[in-house]
């Protein structure tokens, strides 16, 4: 690939931003979240340290949080495009980020123990790629803590205990049963990623996708748009909480997707995601230049 | 912003003044502690040695982001870890060391208000996420341990903090306020899956 150096550039500078500066729509949703509990609770104390720490991150152009996470893009490449380069380019990118400061090292050898310095590794990061009929590219950037994943939740329908059936009743009992189980620990208030069907890992991997998502958007199926609205009033409902201290704001969105499923299989894949929602995007030419910002 | 009535927690930690805390009270804490996440814990437990003294001690669960500016570490971002995975560790380690105070976030059960207890120790809850803001409340690195070993995330950072904001969570007489936070949540929980209102299309 031609233009090494530039394709390095732009994606440098999306995993800089993507580290330091919370997208717009996350940070209006926790203004709007704040308003809503009461002056001088825990609750609000929480809400207004998240504010001000989001401000401190873009104007020190410091990381939001020191759990940078796992870091998870999201290629829409022309037609025929060279994406060994393109992982090549992201990989230096990342090195580069991590020796400045941005990303944490935050890649461990899973058998020895040993942690990476640049992180850069087998599995990380991971890349997504899908063709697309058009001649620029289409980057988005997961930055996705290990607080937030460790409560993410796999269900398989019928599931007894919970009284869910294979319908969406039974889907909104999963959902409920993650946010109960999952408290304040994934850093709420957190955002939902849910899918309904697919397999063990691609259920995971739609449900993660609905992050890419802006916040104040609906489902376009109608049944499902429902559905979150249900789920977001039901969350607030349960008083967990910012941090899982108390209040009215433990979610600040759930987003949920579908995808076909064999007979035999019925999951609910949820995932979580935390406040510091680290989520950009941007077009690029298909030289590497930057055109703008997707989030 | 509108705060909360704060207690102060200086260095050393001294008992009288943790016992006298009590779960939902807002602290600030001062002066030294100790970072300690997973293989720290792990370590301490197997019986290895501590390279400082821990009695009296705070340890806090937080990998911190660091660079090193000519001579000096420089603290990039520095919040807490999720303190549920030291919950095995802790008891034996809050004993043999004499650790006084825990700094983390998450919910921790039984066996850490257990700990608390027995050894008159707090566990406070710190703002997850909010690396920028707990980073400033580092006013100073003081020393690094293990960081060849465990690599820097995992090592044991010596930090003196001011003013480091945080919620009892447990208290030393084993109170637990995100336990009743999480009963509450079950009890409603229950009420929202009964099945006079389910979810039909």
């Amino acid at each position: 690939m031609k233009n090494h150096v530039q394709w390095e550039s732009s994606l440098f500078e999306l995993i800089r931003r993507t580290s330091v500066d919370l997208p717009c729509d996350i940070e209006q949703g926790l203004r709007r979240a704040c308003k809503t509990e009461k002056k001088a609770s825990r609750a609000r104390w929480v809400m207004e340290t998240l504010l001000e720490n989001v401000q401190k991150a873009r104007d020190l152009d410091a990381p939001l949080c020191q759990d940078t996470g796992s870091l998870i893009f999201y290629f829409q490449v022309p037609v025929g495009f060279d994406t060994n380069a393109l992982v090549s380019a992201t990989r230096l990118a990342v090195a580069r980020a991590t020796r400045l400061g941005y990303l944490r090292q935050n890649t461990i050898d899973s058998v020895s123990g040993a942690a990476c310095q640049t992180n850069v590794a087998y599995g990380a990061p991971t890349f997504y790629f899908e063709q697309c009929a058009r001649g620029t590219v289409d980057v988005r950037l997961l930055m996705k803590g290990g607080g937030c994943e460790n409560v993410g939740r796999q269900y398989s329908l019928p599931d007894e205990s919970l009284g869910a059936g294979r319908d969406l009743e039974g889907v909104r009992r999963c959902v409920l049963d993650a946010v109960i189980s999952a408290q304040g620990n994934g850093c709420a208030p957190g955002i939902l990623g849910v899918c309904i069907g697919g397999d063990r890992a691609t259920g995971y991997e739609c449900s993660k996708s609905q992050f890419l998502r802006k916040l104040d958007d609906k489902s376009p199926v109608k049944i499902l748009a429902r559905l979150e609205d249900r789920l977001m009033k039901e969350a607030k409902a349960l008083e967990i909480g910012p941090m899982g201290l108390g209040g009215n704001t433990a979610l600040l969105g759930v987003k949920i997707g579908s995808m076909s499923r064999v007979p035999a299989s019925f999951f609910v894949t949820v995932s979580y995601m935390c406040w510091a929602f680290r989520r950009r995007g941007a077009l690029l030419t298909a030289r590497g230049g930057f055109q703008k910002w997707l989030y | 912003m509108a705060l909360l009535k704060a207690r102060r927690l200086d260095y050393p930690f001294i008992s009288e003044q943790v016992e006298a805390l009590r779960a939902g009270q807002f602290v600030l804490v001062s002066g030294l502690v100790y970072t300690a996440r997973d293989r720290i814990h792990k370590h301490l437990f197997d019986g290895g040695k501590s390279p400082v003294d821990l009695k009296n001690a705070a340890l806090y669960h937080c990998g911190p982001v660091v660079i090193r500016k000519d001579s000096d570490w420089v603290v990039r971002a520095a919040g807490p870890t999720t303190s549920l995975r030291e919950e095995p560790y802790l008891p034996r380690i809050v004993k043999e060391h004499g650790i006084r105070v825990i700094m983390g976030k998450g919910s921790m059960g039984k066996v850490t208000e257990g700990a608390c207890k027995a050894g008159g120790c707090v566990y406070l809850h710190a703002v997850g996420g909010a690396a920028q803001v707990l980073a400033e409340k580092v006013v100073a690195v003081k020393g690094l341990y293990f960081g060849e070993e465990f690599g820097l995330a995992e090592a044991m950072w010596v930090l003196e903090l001011k003013d480091f904001p945080a919620i009892v969570a447990i208290d030393s007489k084993g109170h637990n306020l995100l336990r009743r936070v999480k009963s509450a949540s079950l009890r409603m929980g229950r009420k929202l899956m009964k099945s006079s209102d389910p979810f039909i299309p």
